[in-house]
């Protein structure tokens, strides 16, 4: 066993390097902006850059909107499908699956093909941009939202609530999603983690965003981009971190998103 | 049944209306709409795009048109870098995953674990490339201690900005999805059973061989696949990364969306996206299948 357990340390170790010696260089490199001492000039030169924020609250409108209609479409759905269409669920969870088939640069493609000419010449909107970072955290958004459902009884908290005299807009706000709250907060910030820093719908349909806006800085400077990437490294940070606080105890486990 | 479905006015019923069917059907409406009009239809006209010539007419010359040189080594570089990151973070994952969760070590090394790979396989794109260019870049952190110590990186062949360099960073969020997702796998891999195993005589290597392999492959295959598909959809590190100096699918299908087009017609950049699809529809349906195989065992 001693052996076994020397072994595991082993491994762990070199996760643990593979883990935090790139953020650690990252993090001493993005210090370097002042030649000869450590200091925050990067980060103060971000923060002080217009450019940064107003890419930077952009994509805060952008993941707060999607969020919004995130939770719009999928709790309504996934509640509906629970209490009347339970023979639609594997339909509706293919269909969820459906954007990991879809690279974000393919899906980027067709979304700039399809609206930028008639019946539907949208591509201009932002709402193609929100609706499209909708799709790409369905996969995490709903299966959250359903894994909160699954915990609860569905039916039975519907009849109690319709015996009690409520209508559907009551059921919804005061009866499934106070007992959803924690799975649709720990959807939300994984939501907010993959629009946060996305760069490829951002880019290419055209919207100010951090991702581009990052991209654009590596272009033209050295210590600024690191600094930024620490940023994004907290965000990312913040965001996992308050989902494993709130979803402390509830089931549903680890999520995980790609947005690369 | 049908007697406990009489409803109020007001109160809609609660309990499934076999006669009702069709009104239910409206409540999932505005969800498969909505899926339609922004992912169905944007994918076909991607997928219908690539049978069209530029008169719109009916062709199979995109597809055939992929048989070329530019596009196959584009292919070619992304299908082998997949690969190379899906089995490497697969292995050294599954390492990493089994000695958190089995290792014999305090239970806060596995939360600490899956919180760290929970954050690190959502770290990608621009900012991880940043990361590592600040690591290992030519005038990285890393690679400056690495050539104060006597050692420099670079004459050794090495470069970030190559496919091992490129590499190197997918394997930043590949092999911490396979700890994710591979680590309530290995849980499902009762400790009873090696004690069973050792019981009945079984050496270590028998334990694995016919106990804990056989039960893990479905699921270390199919995770792997997902690894897979994961590092072949990845456009941003790369640009970041590369600036395009690789060739990858992903940034020969940019190129298209930037308007430079290298020659090729709009037709046959729809064929690359349907090329594209196609294999990451194989590679969700492999990991589905698979993942399906593994489940009775994750009670």
């Amino acid at each position: 066993m001693r052996r076994d357990t020397l072994w595991s340390w082993l491994w762990i170790g070199l996760g643990i390097l593979y883990f935090f010696v790139p953020l650690i260089a990252t993090f001493i490199f993005s210090l370097k902006a002042k030649l000869g001492v450590l200091s925050f000039v990067a980060y103060v030169n971000v923060f002080k850059d217009p450019s940064f924020v107003s890419n930077f609250s952009a994509s805060l409108l952008w993941a707060v909107s999607t969020i919004v209609v995130g939770v719009l479409i999928f709790v309504p759905t996934a509640y509906w499908v629970r209490l009347r269409l339970p023979a639609v669920r594997p339909l509706v969870e293919f269909v969820t699956l459906l954007p990991f088939v879809v690279p974000a640069i393919v899906f980027v493609y067709g979304l700039v093909a399809t609206f930028s000419r008639p019946p539907l010449p949208i591509v201009n909107s932002p709402l193609v941009l929100i609706f499209g970072y909708t799709i790409m955290s369905m996969p995490y958004m709903y299966r959250a939202v359903d894994t909160g459902l699954r915990a609860i009884d569905v039916p039975v908290l519907t009849e109690a609530a319709q015996s009690l005299g409520a209508g559907w807009p009551r059921i919804m706000l005061q009866v499934v999603f106070p007992n959803i709250r924690v799975a649709v907060l720990s959807g939300s910030f994984l939501t907010f983690a993959i629009v946060m820093g996305e760069y490829t719908l951002a880019q290419w349909l055209a919207k100010p965003a951090f991702g581009p806006y990052m991209a654009l800085l590596g272009q033209t400077r050295a210590y600024e981009p690191a600094a930024c990437a620490i940023i994004s490294f907290a965000l990312t940070w913040a965001a996992m971190g308050i989902m494993q606080f709130i979803g402390r105890g509830a089931p549903g486990g680890a999520q995980v998103a790609a947005g690369h | 049944m049908t007697a406990s479905t009489a409803t109020g006015r007001d109160a809609p019923g609660a309990r499934p209306a076999q006669h009702r069917w069709s009104w239910a059907w409206l409540g999932v409406m505005p969800f498969f709409l909505f899926i339609l009009i922004f992912l169905v239809y944007p994918s076909s006209t991607l997928v219908v795009g690539s049978f069209k010539d530029t008169a719109g007419h009916f062709t199979f010359a995109n597809i055939l048109g992929l048989n070329n040189p530019y596009i196959l080594g584009a292919y070619s570089v992304s299908l082998r870098i997949s690969v190379v990151t899906a089995v490497g973070g697969a292995i050294f994952g599954f390492l990493l995953a089994y000695a958190a969760t089995r290792g014999g070590l305090p239970s806060f090394v596995r939360s600490s674990m899956m919180t760290f790979c929970g954050v690190a396989s959502n770290f990608a794109g621009i900012p991880l490339a940043f990361a590592f260019i600040a690591c290992l870049g030519r005038t990285g952190i890393l690679t400056q201690l690495l050539a104060a110590a006597g050692f420099d990186l670079y004459s050794t062949g090495f470069s970030l900005y190559s496919f091992w360099g490129l590499s190197v960073v997918y394997m930043y969020f590949q092999f911490p999805l396979m700890v994710l997702i591979i680590a309530p796998a290995i849980d499902g891999v009762r400790r009873e059973w090696r004690e069973a195993a050792e019981n009945l005589g079984g050496h270590f290597i028998d334990y694995w061989r016919y106990v804990a392999l056989p039960i893990l492959t479905p699921s270390i295959l199919g995770t792997t696949i997902l690894l897979f598909g994961n590092a072949f959809g990845a456009y941003a590190t790369a640009y970041a990364l590369t600036g395009g100096v690789i060739s990858l699918v992903t940034l020969r299908i940019g190129d298209q969306l930037a308007g430079d087009v290298g020659g090729l017609s709009q037709g046959l950049g729809y064929a690359m996206a349907l090329g594209m699809l196609v294999i990451m529809a194989v590679s969700v349906a492999g990991y589905t299948w698979l993942q399906r195989l593994t489940e009775r065992w994750l009670k």
